[in-house]
């Protein structure tokens, strides 16, 4: 009873074939294949106009078009000419099959992905005999054999990879810094004296290298300092971190702590360091203490003086790892 | 509204007429030293009497928040040293005088015209040494300028704030830094030497007067960069192509897949 | 006498016959059915994306050059002449600016890559939605989850190719993760990049990976990706005169094929288009990649941008124990989160099967409605990635929309928490009420605006019946029953694994239970006409 309430609707079957107009009018057939022709030749003018393009516009001319502005007259009329050649192929193509070619759905039935029962029963039978043939499960010794030895030759090619690189060493740990190493100008290379940043003012620099247009790009990705002055009854450091600094100059890693972003976008208003990747707020009268995003550190400090020429020198090497935080980082 | 907007009218207006009457006297008095002065102390006199204006300026339109003496209040900055290019770019590009306190200060159309500006700068000048406003001489960007230089100085100072391409990007809690596309070389050649705003300074030595006239070399040749590879899409990198990749490309095939799927009849 | 075409055709096919005995698979292939339906494109979308990336790709490696070893640059663009640079990313210049065509081609090359990652995202939530993943089709959509998985690398290896200042970046941030893992970071980090970051070997070595090795295997992949759909027949939308047992559509020759192949040909022209009209990744503006330099803005594609949200919003949190150092800030959002999604992506087949105890094969393909819960949680994964993809692009947003990078911040780090479950609520609540208005469609007709005035007076609006196959459409849905908890038996033992039965019977019942009854049979028949 209950299943006779609960018996749903009956399936009407699929709907009435409904014939097109190019399927029974001949004039409708014959206009369909002109559209398809025009769509065609379309494409063959848009293959025209990519050739034209190759071979005839100047690399130097540009053209004005609206919304786009003036624009590359080589780049655009090939990548239009050959937009045009190749869609309207493509739309050549679909507008037929939708036209002329057949379009009784057809049905087709499926079958079932499972094998049948003796089917199963046959490759299991088989797939026993030849197992039993083999005697893997009487000989014990053969099959742990095996396994070891392929155990290992799986082991080497991860070996191989050994030579991909060092090992990581303490390099890590270490920077060009050092006591007395004088601090230039990133690009420029030129000392600099206290005296050239006034209050408010920053500079990007690298240690002083004998061959500053070979620098390696290893070196800078943890050299890579930022100045910044400002008042220095302003700084809320502790008396060792103030000592590291000169006349209200400070000296940050540029490197982020978080994920090794480039770290420099200071307001001298807030006295804020911005990283520009993922939002990290540092700031600087704390000695550069997070505030806001997500590294856990401040940016390192670098112990900066002035040496007896009056300029700026690193007065000890970073006390700690620059950049990202890596397992084996001391605290 | 109405009448913070009538405030303000005012505050433009009074000081306009006071500048105009003054121009009209000073004129007027250095026309007459002229002919019984040489002219050295024409030079001085005109100054003194320029200084004389910027300081009437001044205390109209800008004292009520940087206070009487140029000291400094609450609000805002004491202008003692900042120099005469500072007054230049604030007052220059219309930043300053602030239009609303709660923003950042936007380059909007100046309140104050080109002498009155002028007279302001001299006047804050005479406060105490700062920068002086670049003149013509020394902005040949054009000739002395190396634009890859500039460009390498650019990236690796200025990028970082105003994006790779100088179209501007964010700052903490709101503030931003502005597009440098379209702006007066004298304006970028003083922002950097006096730091408006957010912006720390970019002094002498650090970046050398060449260098700075590279960078600038670079901007304009950025500027002025036709298309070379189709619509811009803001130059500001992967946001606005992926949604564009969305919305135009993959909205585009759909609705051509709708098509493609219907029967025709 | 046949013509002479018709002849070597002829004698084409036997040679080809004698030696493989094809035409026995060729006919049978030949007459191969496949539904039509726009969303059945999706995945065609994402092949011909592909097949395009192949192509242009090949066409970029013959100028590209994999070398960071660096020289004086001293192509056509000028604001760069003589700056100091990788070969990787001069060549890349070159290609644009000095290879006719190149930047065409260029730009075809990256608007494809990221319409292919759009066309298998919006593929999978087609299959997702429509329970296309089904038994028989679970190995299938596993296969789709790894193409993803290896399509968001392959794309991201390929924007690092370049090695310019938004690609460097990058990559740095992609050794700031390797590095982060505990116990092998570091020591994986510098196998990966034979030494320090950045070295001169990276660029090389993705290369090879990112057009070899990866391709590859993605090749292999969609091959037997295609094999299966092949196999197993295409699913169609339910609808009268389709059931379980057979396919309803059009034989591969010749409509498919011709509409297909058209197809191949439209996405490679709205990609040229594209190509044409739009700037993509314009390198030359962002300059070469080092270290100090760093752009406003620098984003990752948006494939990976949800990635890069979560990092920006993950709490600062790093622990050091015992001497070790680990850092939650970048494991969280940078491995556990995407890991925990992806797994679960492609375990799903097999956890809602056990949940709803359903374990039939399935060709039919549901209505998002008639699954509220399924379509809940899509609605939910889909909420979180987008909030996350917001935070991605949270300096531009700020900048266009004068609103704070702090504001968007806390804004998603709240809304990441609460907006998804928020959404599984209200997507279970309008497909319900989606049901309802199905239940009442079938039952009382369309509402045709049309009032009539009654003898007596009173107004009543018609209702027009649907049609026998529109209200079959409609009510073709089964509605599972929830499994039943198993009972204490009498001696108030417990069956074995009682609390894990439980478990089920109580998901169960909070997926399946909430439904509306569809209309039967004989309540359509009872409430007769369309004038209710």
């Amino acid at each position: 009873m209950s299943n006779k309430e609960l018996e749903p609707l009956q399936d009407p079957g699929l709907p009435a074939h409904a014939h097109r107009k190019a399927d029974h009018d001949e004039a409708a057939a014959n206009r369909a294949e002109r559209q398809v022709a025009i769509l065609f030749l379309l494409s063959a003018l848009g293959t025209v106009l990519f050739i034209y393009s190759y071979i005839f516009i100047e690399n130097n001319i540009y053209i004005y078009i609206p919304i786009l502005g003036n624009q590359h007259a080589q780049q655009l009329f090939l990548g239009l000419g050959f937009a045009i050649a190749l869609f309207f192929i493509g739309a050549g193509a679909v507008h037929w099959a939708k036209t002329l070619m057949s379009d009784t759905e057809v049905i087709a039935e499926r079958h079932e992905m499972r094998s049948s029962d003796e089917d199963r029963a046959a490759l299991i039978a088989t797939v026993k005999e030849e197992v039993g043939a083999v005697g893997l499960g009487r000989r014990s010794l053969i099959k742990r054999s095996l396994a070891l030895s392929l155990g290992l030759v799986g082991i080497s090619p991860l070996l191989l990879l050994r030579d991909l690189g060092p090992l990581p060493g303490d390099v890590l740990n270490q920077t060009t810094w050092a006591e007395g190493v004088h601090l230039v100008t990133d690009p420029g290379n030129r000392r600099l004296r206290p005296e050239d940043l006034e209050v408010g003012a920053v500079a990007h620099v690298l240690p002083e290298i004998e061959d500053p247009e070979h620098r390696s790009l290893n070196s800078i990705a943890k050299d890579a300092l930022l100045l910044i002055r400002i008042r220095p009854e302003e700084f809320r450091l502790d008396a060792e971190r103030l000592s590291w600094t000169y006349q209200g100059i400070i000296a940050f890693s540029k490197i982020c702590s978080h994920m090794g972003c480039a770290v420099a976008l200071y307001e001298q208003t807030t006295k804020h360091l911005l990283c520009p990747c993922h939002q990290s707020t540092f700031d600087v009268p704390t000695g550069a203490k997070v505030i806001f995003g997500p590294s856990a550190r401040p940016l390192p400090q670098l112990a900066i003086k002035v040496d007896d020429a009056g300029y700026l020198v690193a007065a000890a090497p970073f006390n700690q790892a620059v950049g990202p935080s890596f397992w084996e980082r001391k605290k | 509204m109405r009448k913070l907007s009538r405030l303000r009218r005012r505050k433009i207006t009074a000081p306009v007429l006071l500048f105009l009457a003054l121009i009209v006297v000073g004129n007027a008095y250095a026309f007459i030293g002229a002919t019984v002065t040489t002219s050295g102390a024409t030079a001085s006199n005109a100054r003194s009497t320029m200084v004389d204006e910027g300081r009437q300026i001044f205390l109209r339109g800008c004292s009520s928040c940087h206070g009487l003496n140029a000291e400094g209040g609450g609000i805002a900055p004491a202008l003692i040293g900042v120099g005469a290019a500072s007054v230049d770019f604030q007052v220059g590009t219309g930043r300053m005088p602030l239009a609303d306190m709660s923003q950042q200060a936007m380059r909007k159309t100046p309140v104050y015209n080109e002498e009155e500006t002028a007279a302001l700068a001299e006047y804050v000048a005479t406060l105490a040494p700062g920068p002086a406003i670049p003149g013509a001489a020394q902005l040949t960007y054009e000739r002395d300028g190396n634009t890859a230089e500039g460009g390498e100085l650019f990236r690796t100072n200025c990028a970082m704030c105003h994006n790779a391409a100088g179209q501007g990007g964010a700052l903490t809690q709101g503030k931003y830094a502005p597009t440098v596309m379209g702006v007066e070389a004298k304006y970028i050649y003083e922002a950097m030497i006096t730091g408006p705003q957010a912006m720390p300074v970019f002094g002498e030595k650090a970046i050398t007067p060449a260098e700075k006239l590279s960078m600038i070399k670079w901007i304009k040749a950025v500027e002025s960069e036709k298309g070379l590879g189709g619509a811009s899409l803001g130059k500001v990198g992967p946001v606005t192509e992926g949604l564009v990749a969305w919305v135009l490309g993959i909205g585009l095939l759909i609705g051509i897949a709708v098509w493609l799927t219907t029967k025709s009849r | 006498m046949k013509p002479a075409r018709e002849r070597i055709a002829g004698s084409v096919a036997n040679f080809v016959d004698e030696r493989t005995g094809a035409a026995k698979f060729l006919k049978k292939s030949l007459n191969k059915v496949f539904p039509d339906h726009w969303s059945f494109m999706l995945g065609e979308i994402a092949l011909y994306s592909f097949i395009i990336l192949l192509l242009s790709g090949t066409f970029l490696t013959f100028w590209y050059v994999p070398s960071q070893e660096e020289l004086i640059y001293e192509g056509s663009y000028v604001p760069l002449k003589g700056v100091k640079m990788s070969a990787a990313y001069s060549s890349t210049l070159d290609i644009s600016f000095d290879v006719r065509g190149g930047m065409l081609m260029r730009q075809i090359h990256h608007w494809a890559a990221l319409l292919f990652l759009a066309a298998m995202v919006a593929h999978m939530m087609r299959v997702f939605f429509t329970g296309a993943f089904r038994k028989p089709r679970e190995m299938n959509w596993i296969l789709g989850v790894a193409l993803i998985t290896l399509g968001i690398v392959e794309g991201f290896l390929g924007y690092s190719l370049p090695d310019d200042l938004l690609s460097g970046t990058g990559i740095r941030i992609a050794q700031a993760i390797l590095q982060a893992i505990p116990l092998i970071g570091t020591y994986a980090a510098f196998f990966a990049f034979g030494g320090e970051f950045p070295g001169l070997d990276f660029i090389p070595r993705i290369y090879t990976v990112h057009v070899l090795l990866l391709p590859g295997i993605m090749l292999g992949l969609i091959t037997v990706h295609l094999m299966l759909v092949w196999y197993q027949k295409h699913t169609q939308y339910p609808g009268p005169g389709r059931t379980e047992k057979n396919v309803v559509g059009y034989p591969l020759l010749p409509v498919y094929m011709a509409k297909a192949g058209g197809f191949l040909f439209i996405v490679f022209g709205v990609t040229a288009f594209l190509g044409a009209v739009a700037s993509i990744n314009p390198i030359w503006v962002f300059g070469p990649y080092t270290p100090t330099q760093i752009s406003a803005g620098s984003q990752p594609d948006w494939y990976m941008g949800w990635l890069d949200g979560l990092v920006r919003m993950a709490p600062p949190i790093e622990t050091y124990f015992f001497g070790k150092t680990i850092s939650w800030n970048i494991l969280i959002p940078g491995l556990i989160v995407p890991g925990i999604m992806f797994t679960g992506l492609a375990l799903w087949p097999f956890i809602e099967a056990w949940a709803t105890g359903d374990k039939r094969e399935h060709n039919l393909l549901d209505r998002p409605r008639n699954t509220p819960t399924r379509t809940a949680v899509g609605a939910m994964a889909i909420t979180f990635t987008i909030v996350a993809l917001i935070n991605g692009g949270n300096d531009i947003i700020a900048t266009h929309f004068s609103l704070t990078i702090n504001q968007i911040m806390w804004a998603t780090r709240i809304s990441i928490f609460v907006l998804p479950p928020l959404a599984y609520v209200i997507t279970k609540r309008i497909c319900l009420a989606l049901q309802r208005a199905d239940r009442d469609l079938v039952l009382h007709g369309r509402e045709t605006g049309r009032l009539v005035m009654l003898p007596h007076g009173e107004f009543v609006e018609i209702h027009e019946e649907l049609s026998p196959q529109e209200a079959f459409t409609r009510t073709s849905h089964e509605q599972l029953a929830p499994i039943p908890v198993a009972a204490i038996d009498a001696n108030g033992v417990r069956p074995k694994g009682v609390l894990k039965d439980r478990i089920r019977a109580r998901i169960s019942k909070g997926i399946l239970q909430e439904q509306i009854a569809k209309p039967t049979a004989k309540e359509k028949l009872e409430l007769g006409g369309g004038h209710h």
